[in-house]
């Protein structure tokens, strides 16, 4: 995933990881014929000494784990933990991933010492607008505590999932040499790392099976830059999937393709901008069997592929050639005469992202034309009306876009009418995001603010659980949303509404708001307040550039213990200003942290 | 308005690269010193132009052939794209050539880079309020508010496009950000040195 799609994500993880998929030791046979390697028979420590529990309720116990092991959503697992005590100690003991969706809501020792034989870690860190540089360098987030607890307390760890986190190359050192059965890692968004941390993971995690490393900010220091690729085992290896787009490094090339011709379980390659398409045809030929392909450059360069320049026949043989072939990605430079040699993939392809390339529509609509079985899209706007007509006819699973499931959609100017056309015709939405680009920009039609069509989304769209507005929005926007987006999690505002209204039409209405992120909209301290009955069951609210100031966040941090309200703000202004220029707050059960910045201030 | 006129096109926001517009001829994007337009640049022209009503407010926004009236309306993280892939758009054309656009920032003693985009700034005295803001938690003093204060705990420096380490502040604003290949804060003294080779 390109772009941040949380609610899909979650799933997907859930999905991936859950037990039975491929897990090594595994123990599920039950009690007695469980394997010795298995965590789940180190438990001769039962946690409490207060109430063991009597014999019949130990063999209960068992059997409840037993059943317990078939769970993995990791909802119904919360839901099951609080039932009673020993449903929940059941709970704890069979838990095998363990997601944590703000790395400050909990510490690593609290986590831990709850659920004793975990082998898998989600762990996301910094709040989204991180991303767009709203949060300034150092605020946290970083993987060295957890994973120097980890290795103490799970050395059969297996897999770990790290978003906008920061890792340290030590870090990555420490969980390479740490964990024996790790197999799976997984960086998003994070940072703080470089190709040393990866040449450590290369080199020591010799059951590595997953290197994924998507949108991270890799450091490329020149005079740090270490081989990595190099450092995989040189016997055959276990590894399925690889995807080092963001590495801006070039790689060594030839140890990647042998790497790849030594690893025959290899489904997932993805490589950097730096491979050229003459290396690209060369990996496909070592590897017919991939599934997913992160193309690269897709253009030639002439420092890699020498005089000769690839013939697009060849090319196109290497497609028809990987069969298995259902997602397509890369495309960064993208020279357009080498774009026909995909076709023979485009009937098999699910997933197509083109989010890179500037193409135009008279160079998508062959393709596109032949990608029936299209389920998930990325486009950029080159393509133009007429490039998304052409998609919208051929993809079915698109079409009528009445199975859409998310949109995403950047543009200059919308019209109220054209999103109440999306919310009809696309009732399937869960995640809806719509950006255009303009601020306060209004129906380029009718000169009227962008309320009705949000407001249709939320009404017609039942299923909806993330939404993202923009444009010219008033109150009325958010009293739509609050009035009919019953199932709405994860709420984007920006540049929007005129009063606190809007902020206490959402806070009240939103009943299952989890994650709420505003910036530059006229919100003060009484829309804050009025969220007061709500904070504690919503991972984080963001607000920077708003209306807010020091009293207001001062009071939602008396009256909520559990929340731990963290303001930063520029040291710049006016010192007796009470306002407050960015505010972060969130729950957690372990009060403030430990490592706050000093621009931070926790109150 | 509807009605805002073709040669606002050019100047409107977007994510693939100008003169990439399919329907017809790329046109020629005019923007701020020749270089191509970001997807913040030349807002407030277009809001400008879209709240007027009367044709001869359009003419004077009118951006036929001319440079567009200095477009200040940027905003940090606006639109809400990553920073990853704004420099994966760019980084097609600039074949080779510095275009001083993201350009990393390292601190001397902190343990993390930031890339910050030198086109969002207006001048100098900006760049050094958002350096400031951005490593605040690692400055010991005040950032020198004038060039050429000594005394001050930390300088700011960059490296051009031949690889020299220069001071900040010498040449004016377009010439620096055209050439800016990377930026460094370093601590005064050893900044000092710089200064006198000019």
């Amino acid at each position: 995933m390109t772009e941040d799609c949380d609610g899909e994500e979650q799933d997907e993880e859930t999905r991936r990881w859950s037990p039975g998929q491929g897990s090594s030791s595994s123990s599920r046979g039950g009690g007695s014929g469980a394997s010795a390697s298995s965590p789940l028979k180190t438990r001769c420590v039962r946690g409490r000494v207060d109430q063991p529990p009597p014999f019949s309720g130990l063999v209960l116990e068992n059997v409840l784990e037993n059943v317990l092991q078939f769970l993995a959503c990791r909802r119904d697992r919360n839901a099951a933990s609080l039932v009673c005590r020993s449903w929940y100690r059941a709970e704890a003991r069979t838990r095998l991933e363990l997601f944590i969706g703000n790395c400050y809501a909990v510490s690593p020792a609290r986590a831990l010492g709850r659920f004793r034989c975990a082998r898998a870690l989600v762990l996301k860190g910094r709040p989204r607008f991180a991303d767009f540089n709203l949060v300034p360098v150092g605020w946290g987030a970083r993987f060295s505590p957890w994973v120097a607890s980890m290795a103490v307390a799970y050395p059969w760890l297996e897999r770990v999932c790290l978003k906008r986190m920061t890792v340290t190359d030590a870090d990555l050192a420490l969980l390479a040499r740490s964990f024996s059965s790790f197999r799976d890692l997984t960086l998003i968004c994070c940072d703080g790392f470089g190709t040393p941390g990866l040449a450590a993971v290369a080199e020591l995690c010799r059951n590595l099976r997953v290197l994924d490393l998507i949108e991270n900010d890799v450091e490329d220091e020149d005079e740090e830059v270490v081989d990595w690729i190099s450092r995989f085992p040189e016997t055959a290896t276990c590894l399925e999937s690889l995807s080092f787009e963001c590495v801006n490094c070039p790689v060594n090339f030839a140890a990647l393709e042998a790497l790849v011709a030594r690893s025959p379980s290899l489904r997932r390659l993805r490589v950097n901008q730096h491979v050229s398409v003459g290396q690209l045809r060369c990996l496909m030929v070592r590897a017919p069997q991939l599934t997913h392909l992160g193309t690269g450059s897709f253009e030639t360069v002439p420092a890699a592929d020498g005089a000769a320049e690839l013939d697009v026949a060849e090319l196109e043989s290497a497609f028809v050639a990987s069969k298995s072939l259902v997602c397509l990605s890369g495309f960064r430079m993208v020279a357009p005469e080498y774009l026909p040699a995909i076709y023979p993939v485009c009937a098999g392809l699910v997933s197509l992202n083109l989010s890179y390339a500037t193409t135009t529509a008279e160079q998508l609509k062959p393709v596109i034309l032949q990608c029936h079985n299209l389920r998930t899209f990325w486009v950029l706007d080159t393509v133009g009306d007429e490039g998304l007509r052409a998609v919208a006819k051929t993809c079915k699973h698109l079409q009528g876009c009445q199975r859409l499931r998310s949109i995403l959609y950047f543009c200059q100017r919308m019209t109220n009418a054209a999103v109440v056309t999306m919310s009809k015709n696309c009732q399937d939405l869960v995640v809806f995001r719509l950006c255009i680009m303009g601020r306060h920009r209004p129906d380029h039609i009718t000169g009227e603010p962008m309320d009705e069509g949000f407001g249709a989304i939320v009404m017609n769209c039942k299923k909806l659980t993330r939404l993202a507005v923009s444009g010219l929005l008033t109150d009325k926007v958010f009293e739509y949303i609050a009035k009919y987006g019953k199932l709405v999690r994860t709420l984007s505002v920006a540049f929007a509404g005129n009063s606190d209204l809007s902020l206490r039409y959402v806070l009240e209405g939103c009943h299952k708001l989890q994650k709420l992120e505003i910036r530059d909209s006229p919100f003060g301290d009484a829309g804050l307040l009025s969220g007061i009955h709500h904070y504690y069951n919503m991972r984080f609210l963001w607000m920077n550039s708003c209306k807010l100031s020091l009293r207001g966040c001062k009071e939602v941090a008396q009256r909520l213990p559990r929340l731990v309200v963290e303001v930063f703000g520029d040291q710049n202004k006016d010192l007796d200003s009470d306002a407050v220029e960015k505010l972060y707050l969130y729950r957690s059960l372990v009060g403030p942290r430990d490592d706050v910045p000093s621009f931070v201030k926790i109150l | 308005m509807e009605g805002a006129g073709e040669s606002l096109r050019d100047t409107e926001l977007r994510l693939g690269l100008p003169g990439t517009d399919a329907p017809e001829k790329p046109a020629l994007t005019v923007t701020r010193g020749g270089k191509r337009a970001l997807p913040e640049d030349n807002e407030e022209a277009y809001a400008k132009s879209s709240k007027s009503s009367s044709a001869e407010e359009q003419g004077e926004g009118d951006l036929c052939g001319q440079e567009p009236p200095a477009a200040k309306a940027q905003v940090v993280g606006w639109p809400p794209i990553r920073s990853y892939r704004k420099n994966s758009l760019h980084a097609r054309k600039v074949e080779g050539e510095a275009a001083g656009l993201y350009v990393k920032v390292s601190m001397d003693g902190a343990p993390y880079l930031r890339k910050i985009d030198l086109k969002v700034y207006k001048g100098y005295k900006e760049l050094r309020e958002a350096l400031d803001d951005m490593f605040k938690c690692f400055s010991l003093g005040e950032f020198p508010r004038k060039e050429g204060c000594s005394g001050s705990e930390y300088a700011i420096t960059y490296e051009d496009k031949d690889g020299d380490l220069m001071l900040v502040g010498d040449v004016p604003w377009e010439m620096f950000i055209s050439s800016c290949r990377r930026l460094r804060i370093m601590k005064g003294s050893e900044a000092r040195g710089l200064g006198s080779r000019h």
